[in-house]
């Protein structure tokens, strides 16, 4: 193996061991230490209240547009009355919690990342240690917690207002049948489909946190070392929401549908 | 009280410490001084705990901190307090909030006590009246006063200053000078200060320890080093650079 090769090797599982220390270290703290209230209602406003706008949003369209392009091929095949079902589905299970996750590792994860690599860079994690107090405690576990306890219910927000959002697209703007389209919506979009979505959210949201925060923690110094740290944490979060939502599907549907 | 026996410290391939030994008694003013980049910082960190060395060993009152975790280290460090070369003020708070940090994680104290010792710490700095400002409002030396502030409210039986005096004008900087001595002797703290800032090393200082070459390469009070006839150390007093 070539120098640089060993290089990129040792920095990878250099790398893979912080982060495995962190989960370790914030699991560890998050189950024996009595959190601050203030900490953490402060990083639920900011997760959870500061996102409304960009979650609702996405959602709104996301199922606008999920239920227009349904319409158009399931009309091919007289089929108008199921749009609503599909976008149901849909928005439970996987729109929903995957585009959630993604708008909210683009604004938490990249703010979370740079404002501890600005903390780092400017010793003041430095000066929390020498004050006596565990970074993982007082940085990490009230983000972590606030993105686990919020994100379920910006997902259960972005589910809603894309199936109204579909609703209002299909009936008024297509001209489905409101009542058949109801019907056959609360048929097939079953109460596992809208768990599965949930507990993604809950999922997802522990991933955005959590690599925020350790890209933030581990990030080289000055202003480009922050600037890639934020980068890296909407990139790696993103990738990580996109990969472990495929196995999320698998698990979680022979788990909750049995199939 | 503290002592530091064979130190080494790397950074890649580049060696920063090379086997630095030397002891500090209780209620002592060391001074390090030493050339920019020569690894003062990073000695000062070790001796806190907040980077851990590739050799060699720091003892604080008879325990070895070098092989302690970072939850085993809080103990120890509670009887730290440290200034930062840039203050290091949380921004996200107001000085009172930062003033005030140690004692509102540990929830011993009242509002109302911990806003006295908040003014009480302040005063002692002479800051009165910027409770309610922010960091970035703030100038270098009033930064400065706050990170100290913030150091020693807690009363830590040893103050670490990290080039206390970089960045400011030679009458803040005297100001600040006597502001160490004032501390030192009054709450009868260990002092240990980093600096290349040759009138603080000269005011401060029961004993200076000059680092070159990695090493600790003379120790002794002021006086004697500034009478002191070995070129490295006369270079250095005069401030001549290498020809």
């Amino acid at each position: 193996m070539t120098s640089a090769g060993k290089k990129f090797l040792s920095d990878w599982l250099g790398g893979l061991g912080r982060f495995g220390l962190l989960v370790q270290e914030s699991l560890a703290s998050l189950f024996t230490f009595k959190i601050a209230g203030r900490d953490l209602l402060h990083q639920m406003h900011f997760i959870g209240v500061k996102s409304q706008s960009v979650v609702l949003i996405t959602g709104a369209f996301t199922g606008m547009v999920l239920a227009a392009q349904t319409y158009f091929q399931f009309h091919k095949i007289n089929m108008d009355t199921a749009t609503l079902a599909l976008v149901g589905v849909s928005m439970c299970s996987e729109l929903g919690p995957v585009l959630t996750g993604l708008m909210v590792a683009g604004r938490v994860g990249a703010a979370i990342a740079a404002e501890l690599g600005t903390m780092r860079v400017t010793e003041q994690i430095d000066a929390l240690r020498t004050l006596a107090t565990h970074p993982v405690d007082y940085l990490v576990v009230p983000r972590l917690l606030g993105a686990v306890l919020v994100m379920p219910a910006l997902t259960a927000e972005a589910i809603a207002i894309g199936i109204g959002a579909g609703y209002v697209v299909g009936v008024f703007l297509l001209g489905i049948d409101p009542a058949y389209s109801w019907y056959n919506m609360l048929r097939y979009t079953s109460a596992a489909d809208l768990a599965i979505g949930i507990i993604k959210g809950v999922v997802f949201g522990g991933i955005v946190a959590i690599i925020g925060c350790y890209k933030g923690i581990h990030c080289d110094e000055g202003a480009e070392g922050v600037g890639h740290a934020a980068t890296e944490a909407v990139v790696f979060a993103s990738i990580t929401i996109l990969i472990s939502n495929f196995f999320l599907t698998l698990m979680l549907g022979k788990l909750l549908h049995g199939t | 009280m503290i002592e530091v026996r064979d130190l080494k410290r790397s950074f890649g391939p580049q060696p920063i410490l090379d086997g630095v030994s030397f002891g500090i008694e209780k209620g002592e003013a060391l001074v390090i001084i030493g050339r920019s980049g020569g690894g003062k910082s990073v000695l000062l960190k070790h001796i806190i705990g907040l980077l851990q060395p590739d050799a060699g060993q720091v003892v604080i009152d008879g325990e070895d901190i070098t092989r302690m975790n970072e939850r085993e280290l809080i103990r120890v460090r509670r009887k730290f307090g440290m200034v930062f070369q840039g203050a290091a003020l949380f921004d996200s708070m107001n000085v009172a909030e930062n003033v005030a940090f140690a004692f509102r994680r540990q929830k011993q104290f009242t509002e109302k006590e911990i806003a006295l010792k908040v003014a009480e710490a302040l005063d002692m700095v002479e800051l009165p009246n910027v409770e309610h400002k922010r960091p970035a409002e703030l100038s270098g030396g009033m930064r400065k006063r706050v990170g100290l502030a913030r150091a020693i409210i807690y009363h830590p039986e040893i103050v670490l200053y990290d080039e206390p005096t970089t960045g400011l004008d030679p009458i803040v900087s005297d100001s600040i000078d006597k502001l160490i001595r004032r501390v030192t002797e009054r709450l009868k703290v260990t002092t240990v200060v980093v600096t290349h800032d040759m009138r603080t090393a000269r005011r401060v200082g029961d004993r200076i320890a000059m680092l070159h070459n990695k090493r600790i390469y003379v120790t002794g009070p002021p006086e004697d080093i500034f009478a002191s006839v070995d070129p490295v150390v006369r270079q250095f007093i005069d401030g001549v650079a290498d020809p």
